[in-house]
């Protein structure tokens, strides 16, 4: 098991180096020079050959791949055209308040889609199933972001219950875990939590499903153990799965906040790719893109470690 | 003595062919009333998009200072007009058209091309199926919102650009599940028996494989257009996709944000209708899936 | 009683196996890089003749290659080294290029679904294999109904169905009927009634020993039961662990067998006779690892008649005047003293 855990890191990186060729080739391929697109328009023939030497436009594809590589791994992702700070900065802080958002909404989401999928599949073809499926289709079919909007106008503009945009009263600089801040989070994580909810319900459904209509089950019952019985021994089998498909859930929403941020002006990555696309930010895009891709990389390794730890019965070669 | 096989035509028997695997599915989506009913708000919707210029009421782009943010019931404007005067019946109808047309085209284009790698992968396997797939593994690498909008962003807003980074973004779930399928078949007796027969290897893929590998594809295929047209109409949504004053229902939406205080009924329509198309989507793809799943 | 393919005369073998080997590597289990790989040796060296017009069974417990050794012949697998000789040519050479062989050599699966497309009629099944080598449609089909009918199916019932819509027995014997499309010289049957329930098995023995002499076929029988076996073959080839062991006629085989290993398993059989019960298990033990066989004679950890010299020395294979050949330091001039003449099983 070792060496296919050690086997599984190495694969990881040429697909992290692969990710990365990906995020340094989309300045590339943006229309135009894409000095230009650094560049502000009035920029003085001083600044532009100045900037021509620091990013090495002048210089060959893959010294410029790996000279931005290695000053990524350094930790200088270059800094936004926009606000001049430096980008990594920005993407940290970001990324705090994406993953608070994400991470509710992977646990709000896990709770009630496995819920909905477990009574699905224990009662399976039963009007409680049919019921139970279909609030899983609605969970992944519904534009997230529209029923963002349709959330605010109920809770926000009619009940005025919530806020509607924002992180806090004073801003997202000064985060404390009280009602006053939480407010602000409520619905964008209960929009952002359909979508695991629909996915997690489905699979546990499908798991559980499978899980009952096997012989040994009959067995099982046939040697007097008991529904509460059986009950555990379906949850000990489904876990590991479900648990993997949460984690992977967590890492897209990491990666697919924007929808949602944008709605409720959630300050996170999301919110700050925004930004970046319509300034033609191209160093803040890069970098943002690069963090998260790389997040969810790493997250699906850890995920799949931690799977082939502790789910014995995965026969890896 | 070796005889050699006589052919003696006996009067063509009148042997009836089996009712075969697709008419098989068919009845058995019929008898689905789910599926039925997705199929037929589908349909409709279809239709509507099709002949869009001859079934709206007013012009979609008349803009009107006057009538702007009228509520749903007006007469004369029966869903109401948005935040430029416009009628939005007309706009919804005429948006549909574009919402569809941006969803199925990335899906087909990625169907066409992703299906072509992962059969080619699948049955060359070796040095060709590592390139191929590993190339696949990187793209996929990438959470699919993420990697849509980071192209889209690129590129720039657009049509064209919407549907190119939604399509690259399709094919690597298709070309894996497409290698998957092909694969196993590869493995199956009868393509050993088909090679025995001395067939090379394109007579064998057109014969055996893709009648056994593109009815998994295509099934799997269609689930993935209700997320087209989510992350369509989402790029639009942000600006990246349809630009104005083109109806789409992304953009409406995006466009109508600000007037959900004073009208927020008209402005969450379009959204219910993109839920509406995207759900009919899912729920036929479901029973597509069982009816296929059943076991002979 | 000629046959117009033929070409080197009833005494060629029809075909000869030589020294053929194939050895699967494993995946490296330790990392990427490590030495020693370590390989299942399915096929270890394998030296046989299938002579014109007979019947050869092969037996032996599973694992010991008789699988692999059928698809190196069938050329679905490729031989790490060893060559086929058809009717005197070199298969895959320029006389005889694979493509040709193929038309000449067919073989039958074990599993009858399996080997039909589940997408394609059991009519398009069989004239497949005509159409690649040229027929036209028209004629691949009416010959396939032909076939249908000589094995036994109706074609105005059956031409136009699917696999799933079959028995197992039909669909064997559609895949009999497939095998004989491309008109062949040898067909090799890989279990090709294992899977069948008795009653239904009988029927399709005996077709294949109608259709043999119909159309002087020369057939490869592999099959674990030994019965079976003996009823079908005219000579009979024994296997363990990647080698052949002992080979003779059907009776010689069966009533005096040579080598230790056969002799364990005729044991094996059981038997309504109430005098003739084993008091003991004539065979200890598993088969022992294709990967890591054992030193000398392979077979020397289960033989009831084991020596020390059995460890160090690697039987030679041999053949008596009768054709009987084996594969035994017993039988070898030079040690055969050293082995006590008979052990007897109670």
């Amino acid at each position: 098991m070792i060496s296919y855990l050690i086997r599984r890191v190495l694969y990881a990186l040429p697909i992290m180096l692969g990710v990365a060729f990906l995020c340094f080739m989309l300045v590339h391929i943006a229309p135009g020079d894409p000095l230009m697109s650094i560049l502000p328009p009035d920029a003085s023939v001083d600044l532009q050959k100045q900037l021509m030497e620091l990013y090495g436009f002048n210089r060959s594809y893959p010294v410029q791949f790996f000279s931005w590589v290695w000053r990524a791994v350094h930790g200088d992702l270059g800094s936004s055209i926009a606000t001049g700070r430096p980008v990594a900065q920005e993407v940290f802080k970001a990324v705090g308040n994406t993953l608070m958002l994400a991470a509710l909404a992977t646990l709000i989401g896990f709770f009630f889609g496995a819920l909905f999928g477990f009574v699905a599949g224990y009662f399976r073809n039963s009007w409680v199933d049919k019921i139970a499926s279909f609030i899983s289709v609605v969970g992944v079919s519904v534009p997230h972001y529209w029923l963002g909007m349709v959330l605010v106008i109920i809770f926000s503009s009619q009940l005025m219950w919530l806020p509607a945009t924002g992180a806090g009263p004073d801003g997202s600089s000064s985060w404390i875990w009280d009602f006053e801040h939480i407010k602000y989070l409520i619905m964008p994580a209960v929009t952002m939590s359909f979508i695991p909810m629909g996915i997690i319900a489905r699979t546990v459904r499908a798991l559980v499903a499978d899980i009952l209509s096997q012989e040994f089950v009959i067995g099982l019952k046939a040697r007097g153990l008991g529904e509460f019985g059986v009950f555990r021994h379906v949850v000990k089998n489904c876990a590991p799965t479900a648990m993997a498909v949460m984690g992977l859930q967590l890492g897209y929403l990491l990666g697919g906040s924007i929808l949602i941020e944008t709605v409720f002006s959630w300050p996170g990555t999301g919110f700050l790719l925004n930004q970046a696309i319509f300034q033609r930010d191209l160093p803040l895009l890069q970098g943002t893109i690069l963090v998260l891709a790389l997040f969810f990389v790493s997250l699906n390794l850890l995920v799949d470690i931690l799977q082939t730890v502790f789910d014995p019965r995965i026969e890896r070669a | 003595m070796p005889a050699t096989i006589a052919v003696v035509s006996i009067n063509p028997p009148t042997h009836k062919r089996s009712r075969g695997h697709w008419a098989n599915v068919a009845a058995r989506i019929v008898r689905n009333p789910l599926a039925m009913i997705a199929t037929l708000i589908l349909l409709t919707l279809i239709f509507i998009a099709v002949f869009a210029p001859w079934i709206m009421p007013t012009d979609p782009f008349a803009t009107s200072m006057f009538t702007r943010l009228k509520p749903i019931g007006t007469p004369a404007h029966f869903f109401g007009t948005d935040e430029l005067g416009r009628d939005m019946l007309s706009r919804l109808i005429l948006g549909g058209r574009l919402s569809l047309f941006m969803g199925i085209t990335p899906v087909l284009t990625a169907f066409v091309i992703g299906s072509g790698l992962g059969i080619l992968a699948g049955y060359a396997g070796g040095f060709i199926n590592t390139i191929i797939m590993r190339t696949i593994d990187v793209l996929y690498a990438f959470p699919s919102v993420l990697l849509a909008i980071a192209l889209s962003g690129a590129l720039g807003a657009g049509i064209v650009n919407a549907l190119t980074s939604l399509t690259i973004v399709f094919i690597p779930q298709i070309a894996r599940i497409a290698e998957s399928v092909t694969t196993q078949v590869r493995r199956s007796d009868y393509v050993d028996a088909a090679r025995a027969s001395g067939a090379n290897a394109f007579t064998i893929v057109r014969a055996h494989v893709l009648g056994n590998v593109l009815g998994p594809i295509f099934v799997y295929s269609t689930s993935l257009i209700s997320v087209s047209m989510i992350l369509a109409s989402g790029l639009s949504f942000l600006g990246l996709g349809v630009k104005p004053p083109e109806p789409e229902w992304g953009l409406m939406l995006n466009t109508l944000r600000t007037a959900i205080y004073s009208q927020p009924w008209v402005a969450a329509l379009p959204g219910a209708f993109i839920f509406i198309t995207s759900i009919s989507f899912n729920m036929l793809s479901d029973g597509l899936r069982s009816a296929m799943e059943v076991k002979q | 009683m000629t046959d117009e393919r033929d070409i080197g005369g009833p005494r060629q073998p029809l075909l000869q196996v030589r020294n053929l080997l194939k050895h699967f590597p494993l995946k490296g289990k330790g990392l990427p890089f490590a030495s020693a790989r370590s390989a299942v040796r399915a096929v270890d060296g394998v030296n046989f003749d299938i002579l014109k017009g007979e019947t050869l069974g092969v037996v032996g417990e599973s694992g010991c290659g008789k699988s692999t050794t059928a698809r190196v012949l069938m050329q679905l697998i490729q031989q790490d080294s060893g060559e086929l000789v058809f009717d005197g040519e070199t298969v895959g050479s320029r006389a005889l290029p694979l493509r040709q062989f193929r038309r000449q050599t067919q073989m039958v699966f074990q599993d009858s679904y399996s080997s039909l497309n589940p997408r394609m009629t059991i009519e398009d099944s069989i004239a497949f294999a005509p159409t690649v080598h040229g027929v036209t449609s028209r004629e691949a089909n009416t010959r396939a109904r032909d076939l249908l009918a000589r094995v036994g199916l109706q074609p105005e019932r059956f031409a136009g169905r699917y696999p799933h819509e079959l028995s197992g027995g039909q669909r064997q014997r559609v895949n009999i009927a497939r095998a004989l499309a491309l008109e062949p010289r040898l067909v090799i049957l890989d279990e090709a009634v294992s899977a069948l329930d008795k009653s239904v098995e009988a029927q399709v023995l005996n077709l294949l020993l109608d259709l043999k002499q119909e159309f002087g076929l020369t057939y490869l029988f592999i099959s674990h039961d030994l019965n079976v076996v003996r009823f079908i073959s005219d000579r009979v080839l024994v296997m363990y662990l990647g080698q052949v062991v002992e080979i003779g006629s059907s009776d010689q085989v069966f009533d005096q067998p040579k080598h230790p290993y056969t002799r364990a398993l005729l044991k094996s059989m059981p038997s309504m006779d109430p005098l003739q019960r084993t008091m003991e298990a004539p065979l200890a033990g598993d088969p022992p690892n294709p990967i890591n066989p054992p030193s000398g004679c392979r077979f020397h950890t289960r033989c009831a008649y084991a020596q020390p010299v059995c460890r160090q020395r690697t039987p030679m294979f041999a053949n008596d005047d009768s054709g009987h050949g084996v594969a035994c330091l017993r039988y070898e001039a030079d040690t055969a003293s050293l082995f006590a003449s008979e052990v007897s099983y109670a």
